[in-house]
């Protein structure tokens, strides 16, 4: 039965033809949608950079980049290269070993939970079972890096930068999963595609905003949290802290950081996108058109057009998201730790907790719109 | 041997070593930073050996709870205290820790000799899920609920100590009685602090 393009299927035949086993021609495969997913989000998280600047420069009525190719598009890459042929400096009463080990330990915890972020019904890398869990798992070692990067730089700024991030993070963490859950609740299911399905119906009457309005500023609040964007840059708030952990990093160690984080805001709004504004769908159900026009969905110039539409729309959803974060950056003041951890403790994690329950009863109760 | 297979065996055998290497190094290192981070490195290893057995929420799990709260609570705390001392050197420590070797080895040999000679019931084909989630709710919500329930319980009771703890404010003065020592074994040894003159005293 022919099920539109494959493209593994159509690479391992190609193999095949030029005299490789099947077994070759797979393990040959493999690498490279982990490749390209990596080369992608590190070139949108590139995009984030750039965008954090001509979005503050707007903000504060400036100009911008603007000499570094058309609208400075080139400033990241000059960032970029900058940061490399940096010297690589260790301080002299550091800890070499885990001074070395935890921006790697960020770095690969960051872009190991794109894994399983869709950008359309088979464009991820792995439809894992765990799906959702699985990247609230992983993000969860970041902390791990963080403190000790923040110990290792035998400096104090660091080391409260270090302890405050992973205090934040575990704070946090648990309102992120609590509003996740009340979603994976409506869904039936943890993995990030069936919870895209299960918002595809009625265009975008049926994305999940409008039925976890709470869930939705929960997790909006602590993604910015768990990215480490003001209002609650506390850990790097540069007034008291110079840096925080990143005080004594230069160099290719301090990219991989810059890297992450913005990889991380990159995360949070595609999380965002897949979660509650529908992911890959349109506003209006794109699978009607082609039964209006009787295109079969297996077409393979329908299946392109439809596949380019899903990912455009996954990333504006996502770069929606972006931008109000960096809007907010630039308009709103940092809070207090005290008031960060009340903000956690005692507001975001009742509420989440309110709203989970409050999505079991509409679930038992209106099955209809919930999910049952 | 297929490519599965082979992948299998071959990270079956690095993440049993890096297990090993890890958990002797938490053991074995002096610096007591280094041990609580090469613990994360065990259960990280963990973790993946329960992704061989294709226990995948399992897995997840085991990274969420004792990489993501455990360890960075264990490091949280050695860093807040961050005393560089070094340990007083103990008498007779070359027996003791001979001692130590001797009687960790013969636990061991126990049980290698429990698991080896202990006819283990081994299902051939296990049938392969597309998700474990649904098996384990299933199995949570029938034969395993008294245990679930029991550690949600337990879990609250913790939840609530916890909390008395930190708000010291419900721990009561210590009332002078004749035995001040043996009241003070069982009280707190912690007061509240005074709240500073000019900090926010209007946050609750």
């Amino acid at each position: 039965m022919y099920t539109g393009i494959d493209l593994q299927q159509a690479l391992i035949d190609v193999l095949m033809g030029f005299g490789l086993t099947q077994g070759v021609a797979k393990v040959l495969w493999m690498p490279l949608p982990m490749l390209l997913v990596f080369l992608v989000a590190s070139v949108l998280a590139l995009v984030c950079t750039w965008l954090e600047r001509k979005v503050s420069a707007a903000a504060q009525q400036r100009i911008g980049p603007e000499y570094m190719g058309p609208f400075g598009v080139l400033v990241p890459l000059a960032d970029v290269g900058k940061l490399i042929i940096k010297q690589d400096i260790i301080p002299a009463k550091a800890d070499p070993i885990l001074f070395t080990l935890g921006p790697v330990i960020v770095f690969i915890s960051v872009f190991l939970c794109y894994l399983v972020i869709p950008f359309g019904q088979n464009l991820l890398i792995s439809d894992v079972g765990t799906g959702i869990f699985l990247v609230i798992a992983i993000s969860s070692i970041a902390p791990i890096g963080l403190l000790m990067s923040g110990y290792s730089s035998n400096n104090k700024y660091a080391l409260l930068g270090g302890l405050r991030a992973a205090a934040q993070s575990i704070s946090y963490e648990i309102p992120l999963a609590l509003a996740a859950l009340a979603i994976v609740l409506m869904s039936n299911g943890l993995s990030t595609v069936s919870i895209v399905n299960q918002q595809a119906d009625y265009g975008i009457l049926s994305w999940n905003v409008w039925r976890q309005p709470i869930g939705f500023v929960i997790f909006l609040i602590s993604a910015l949290a768990e990215c480490e964007r003001l209002p609650f840059d506390l850990p790097e708030a540069e007034e008291e802290l110079v840096a925080g952990y990143q005080t004594e990093y230069t160099g290719v160690k301090f990219m991989l950081f810059y890297g992450s984080s913005y990889a991380n805001l990159l995360l949070a709004g595609l999380l965002v996108a897949v979660l509650y504004l529908g992911g890959w769908e349109l506003p209006f159900p794109i699978d009607r058109i082609s039964d209006w026009f009787g295109i079969s969905k297996n077409t393979p110039w329908w299946q392109i057009i439809t596949a380019s539409l899903g990912i455009t729309m996954t990333l504006l959803k996502a770069y929606l998201f972006i931008f109000t974060a960096i809007l907010l950056r630039w308009t709103v003041p940092r809070v207090r730790i005290d008031q960060l951890l009340d903000l956690g403790w005692k507001f975001l994690l009742p509420i989440g907790l309110v709203n989970l329950l409050l999505t079991a009863a509409f679930k038992i109760a209106l099955p209809n719109y919930f999910g049952g | 041997m297929n490519l599965g297979e082979g992948v299998q065996a071959v990270s079956l055998v690095i993440l049993s070593a890096m297990t090993i290497a890890a958990a002797m190094g938490v053991v074995l290192i002096p610096n007591i930073v280094y041990s609580a981070f090469l613990l994360g490195g065990v259960f990280i290893s963990i973790s993946g050996l329960y992704l061989l057995l294709n226990a995948d929420f399992v897995a997840a799990a085991q990274i969420l709870i004792y990489v993501g709260a455990v360890n960075v609570l264990i490091l949280f705390a050695i860093m807040l205290v961050n005393k560089q001392e070094d340990y007083q050197a103990v008498k007779l420590s070359l027996v003791r820790k001979i001692t130590t070797a001797l009687v960790c080895i013969g636990l061991f040999c126990l049980l290698a000799l429990t698991v080896t000679s202990t006819p283990w019931l081994l299902t051939p084909n296990i049938a392969a899920v597309p998700s474990t989630l649904v098996i384990i709710g299933k199995h949570l919500f029938t034969d395993y609920l008294l245990p679930f329930e029991l550690a949600s319980v337990l879990l609250l009771v913790a939840l609530v100590g916890a909390i008395i703890l930190a708000r010291r404010e419900f721990v009561p003065d210590p009332v002078a009685t004749e035995f001040p020592a043996a009241e003070e074994s069982l009280s707190l040894l912690e007061r509240p602090r005074e709240q500073l003159v000019g900090s926010s005293s209007s946050e609750n």
